[in-house]
């Protein structure tokens, strides 16, 4: 008896599993194992079909120029803009979460990047960065006459100008999950520790920080995946350029891919991708020293 | 607890907190502005500038931003609708069942946290074209209706689900389903509404992949369309493409200002936090 | 009673015989691109149904498929699904790539007769440099541009430079960007001389200056490119000097996209940019303005761009015999001179400019005609084998220079070597 119900719970679990892991596989794990083994070939083109080339695809990447600089790049643009967006959006959720005056136009200023397409805004910021008419010239230019700044167009500063709008648009975001855990914590708890005379900043370095230290967790794994996701803004903004100098990593293996149709080279530099991605997974599981158990 | 300090403190954490605010909505107040003026004051702001709607009209004859909106709404409802659906019944089998390979099953919907289709857009595309659904709006939903995401969420929220509820459930003769159906997924409501703000805001935002694996007006969503709009060779009309932009993501700006509050306590209960 | 059932023989018979007249009808699919605003999408589409009602043995499918690059992957894409539409409209520089992936086949096994080789002839030359290659002829001109020098009039006037002369030379530009160049009281520049963009696709205007030097940037059969010529590296100089040496023009990468708003907003007394722009330009510009031909170091010279008639494999024999008629057709000085008028591109033919329509089109608005003038000296747009990829790298070589980070002739130099070993194998 015992047997046959266990038989059946196994067949109900894998019932119920199997939709979703059929698309799981379809679309996750075999592009990804099916990536592994194009890195190995070459482009298929007309008529000549893929060949097997070995390690040479690898061989390429690491001696490719734009490679290295797409991801020192990219790993800039990570360390450049995780801390100091989800640094806002505890800031953010904490005065959103309190009785401030015009409290309901702080909270609707700090959700519309949500609600904004990427790829929409990038317009919008093109227009800003625009030296001479834009609108960050015309500003500094009437309060400080400084002359007209070319954010984009300079090697030093157009990844830095794209970090900002990736910076607006995830600490808008990560606020709400800030906010939600904000509200969650016990108005007690703070009270008390007030009332012992502990100031404000111990307060949440003391109470406030360590609870949110989930939402951390879970923000900052969205945060680093993101970082390596989000390259709408570049496709409007610099196209990657000028020479590479916005350019991640994601960017250039959608350039590869469909604008030299190079799908080989492609699925060589999605592997470092994927690579990269797992080592970073591994490290932040460390970092955070299992705080939050998965299973 | 000196009191003086205490509001000084707040109006400086009050200014700060606007300032913060006027940067952010910065985008839509142009966007707005451009939207309701001519085009030669895109770059001019005097409060004497004429009000205008031709904006709207031109951008909405310029393209068939209707039919775009059309497209991303039945693309997201399709994502959402399945996302649900493969999601409640695998996160009921990883919490509620035992059976060989849940471990390591569990350990490969994770890995989608890690291995999104969005990278793998190569091969998504070889896998379209072998079936025959490039240019469809199934292709842009398909990658993405099984989500690690969403099943790691619902798993979380069905095992704090307390034990005696199933099992009551369970001598009163339902079934196993009919336990899903009428414990678990009551049960995970705020975990529903908090994920599916996640998602319909992600796949109405998304651009790589639709840019990827669409090409006629019919399949395009909202957010390719205003691409190719923008990226003509004549130069960029900020007014039209505001006023485009305004137009395609105004129903959910409101949508989010009017459920902004229920939103967040949803997220709260979702234990998204 | 009688009468109806009459009525409905009568109906029933139209209606097969209809069926059967379309059975026997050649149905076409044809994709284009579109890449200016304005009209052009319509104006493809009501070419093509005056062609259909006037041609009942011809279904015409007009496929608008975005911007030039959807256009090509779609057409790629379709192909490799075994789906090619028969006929596209695509950027004359993807003639090596079409061939290199085995996707269309050359109009001269169709046009074999005296007059269709006449025809062949009756294009500007410099549009079919772009078209043929190995003595075929892949592409035929349909949707083609050049840049001009468009000019602020009034700020010529204000400057004391002839407000109806632009600059005729290289010195020429550099002397009246200095006067055109305006300051405010802390020393800011308010007004450049002269704005020549390089985002983007920064080597088609450079190829301008490449040309007026005398020198072209790739060989005819698309595989081996001059990118670090003495020529190639003196003309990268003059482009990079405007900004550091002459500061005529703003330093940096310049936004292609924001460029006629300055030119508008008076921040740029001169800008070269697309003739498609001219339609824009003439709308929005709150002063009087010129377009004059690209000025000249060596010789006079530009580039052509835009996009080509391509006829696609797979089709059957009476599939592209219609689609070359269909060519010929929307060629011709009638239709394209609906075409030139409704977008800005310019006529690929002498005899459109010849039809009543464009003379006294051209009477009212005579710039239209610098485009035209400036095609006796235009060159092929740089395009090779693996096009998009030797681009790139060479618009990345231009970016590191303008942008400070590499002298012209470093950086032209490495361009060259990177693009020799994509090439080699095409030699």
């Amino acid at each position: 008896m015992r047997d046959w119900t266990l038989k059946r719970e196994w067949i109900y679990g894998w019932l119920l599993l199997l939709p979703a892991m059929v698309f799981l596989f379809a679309f996750t794990h075999v592009p990804a194992v099916t990536t592994l083994i194009n890195s190995f070939f070459s482009t298929p083109r007309g008529r000549r079909p893929a060949k097997f080339l070995g390690l040479a695809n690898y061989d390429r990447m690491l001696n490719d120029p734009v490679f290295w600089k797409v991801l020192w790049n990219n790993l800039w643009f990570a360390l450049g803009t995780i801390p100091v967006s989800i640094g806002l959006a505890i800031l953010m959720a904490l005065w959103v979460n309190e009785k401030l005056a015009g409290r309901g136009f702080v909270r609707m200023a700090y959700f519309t990047p949500t609600v904004l397409p990427l790829i929409a805004v990038a317009n919008i910021w093109l227009f800003f960065y625009t030296p001479g008419f834009g609108l960050f010239d015309q500003l500094f230019g009437a309060l400080f006459g400084t002359a007209h700044t070319n954010w984009l167009g300079n090697q030093a500063t157009a990844l830095n100008a794209v970090m900002v709008v990736t910076i607006w648009k995830e600490a808008g975001f990560f606020m709400i999950f800030y906010l939600a855990a904000l509200q969650a914590i016990p108005v007690s708890l703070k009270e008390a520790a007030e009332i012992e005379g502990a100031g404000r900043w111990t307060v949440f370095w003391k109470i406030t920080f360590p609870l949110l230290m989930p939402t951390t967790l879970f923000v900052s794994v969205n945060a680093v995946i993101n970082s390596f996701r989000l390259v709408d803004h570049i496709f409007i903004l610099t196209d990657g350029g000028p020479d590479n100098a916005s350019s991640l990593l994601l960017f250039y293996i959608y350039e590869t891919a469909f604008r030299y149709w190079e799908t080989g080279y492609a699925a060589t530099l999605t592997v470092a991708l994927l690579v990269l991605l797992s080592a970073l997974a591994i490290g932040q599981f460390f970092f955070f020293d299992r705080k939050v158990h998965y299973k | 607890m000196s009191r003086p300090a205490f509001s000084l403190d707040r109006i400086l954490n009050t200014s700060a907190a606007w300032a913060l605010g006027l940067l952010w909505i910065l985008p839509l107040a142009y966007a707005v502005w451009t939207a309701i003026h001519p085009a030669a004051f895109e770059a001019r702001f005097v409060l004497t500038a004429p009000l205008t709607l031709e904006n709207f009209v031109k951008a909405w004859q310029a393209a068939p931003f209707a039919r775009y909106f059309l497209n991303t709404f039945l693309l997201v409802t399709m994502i959402l609708a399945c996302q649900f659906f493969l999601g409640t019944l695998a996160a009921y089998a990883f919490a509620r069942f035992r059976f060989p390979g849940r471990s390591v099953l569990f350990a490969l919907v994770l890995l989608q946290l890690l291995v999104m289709p969005d990278i793998l857009i190569v091969e998504n595309y070889k896998t379209m074209r072998m079936l025959d659904l490039v240019d469809t709006i199934p292709a842009i939903a398909l990658p993405y209706i099984a989500s690690g995401f969403g099943i790691f969420l619902l798993r979380q929220t069905f095992m704090t689900v307390p034990k005696e509820l199933d099992e009551a459930a369970r001598v009163e003769g339902a079934s196993f389903m009919g336990i899903l159906w009428k414990v678990y997924i009551p049960l995970a409501k705020p975990t529903y509404l908090a994920y599916g703000l996640v998602s319909v805001s992600h796949h109405w935002n998304n651009f790589l992949w639709p840019l990827i694996v669409t090409n006629s007006v019919e399949t395009r969503p909202v957010t390719v369309g205003l691409s190719i709009f923008s990226a003509i060779d004549s130069g960029i009309e900020w007014s039209v493409i505001n006023a485009a932009t305004l137009m395609t993501s105004g129903p959910l700006l409101i949508a989010f200002l009017l459920f902004q509050r229920q939103f967040v306590q949803s997220f709260m209960r979702a234990g998204i936090k | 009673m009688l009468k109806s059932t009459l009525l409905k023989a009568v109906a029933a018979t139209a209606l097969s015989f209809s069926t059967w007249a379309s059975a026997q009808a050649v149905d076409l699919q044809f994709y284009f691109p579109v890449a200016v605003g304005g009209k052009a999408a319509e104006t493809i589409q009501g070419l093509t149904d005056a062609y259909a009602k006037a041609h009942p043995d011809v279904n015409i499918d007009a496929v608008y498929a975005g911007s030039y690059q959807d256009t090509v992957a779609k057409a790629i894409t379709a192909s490799r699904g075994g789906n090619p539409p028969q006929l596209s409209v695509i950027l004359s520089t993807d003639m090596f790539t079409l061939i290199d992936e085995d996707l269309i086949i050359p109009f001269d096994d169709y046009l074999t007769s005296d007059e269709d080789k006449k025809w062949i002839a009756g294009f500007y030359p410099a549009f079919m440099e772009n078209s043929q290659t190995g003595g075929k002829t892949y592409g035929i001109p349909f949707q083609r541009s050049t840049p001009v020098l468009y000019w602020n009039k009034e700020a010529f006037k204000e400057a004391g430079l002839d407000p109806e002369k632009a600059p005729a030379t290289w010195d020429e530009m550099v002397e009246y960007g200095k006067k055109l160049v305006k300051k405010d009281a802390s020393g800011n520049v308010t007004q450049w001389g002269v704005r020549i963009p390089s985002s983007g696709f920064p080597y088609w205007l450079f190829q301008g200056l490449a040309i007026e030097n005398g020198v072209t940037l790739a060989n005819a059969e698309g595989n081996k490119t001059n990118f670090d010529d003495p020529k190639v590296v003196e003309a990268l100089q003059y482009l990079v000097d405007l900004s550091t040496k002459d500061k005529v023009m703003a330093p940096g990468i310049i936004e292609w996209g924001a460029t006629p708003k300055a030119f508008f907003e008076g921040q740029t007394a001169m800008m070269w940019t697309s003739t498609g722009n001219l339609t824009n330009v003439r709308d929005n510009a709150p002063f009087d303005f010129g377009v004059g031909m690209l000025p000249k170091k060596m010789q006079r010279g530009a580039p052509t761009g835009g996009g080509n008639f391509y006829l696609f494999k797979g089709a059957s024999d009476e599939q592209t015999k219609a689609a070359v008629e269909f060519v010929k057709w929307i060629t011709a000085p009638e239709q394209s001179a609906k075409w030139t008028m409704a977008t800005g591109y310019v006529a690929p033919r002498p005899e459109t400019w010849e039809t009543d329509t464009m003379k006294k089109y051209a009477e009212g608005f005579p710039q239209v005609l610098v485009a035209r003038d400036q095609l006796e000296f235009a060159k092929a747009e740089l395009s090779t084998y693996q096009n998009q990829r030797v681009v790139k790298i060479f618009n990345d070589a231009l970016a590191a220079a303008i942008t400070g980070k590499e002298t012209p002739e470093a950086a032209l130099k490495a361009a060259q070597a990177q693009a020799d070993a994509i090439l080699a194998e095409y030699r």
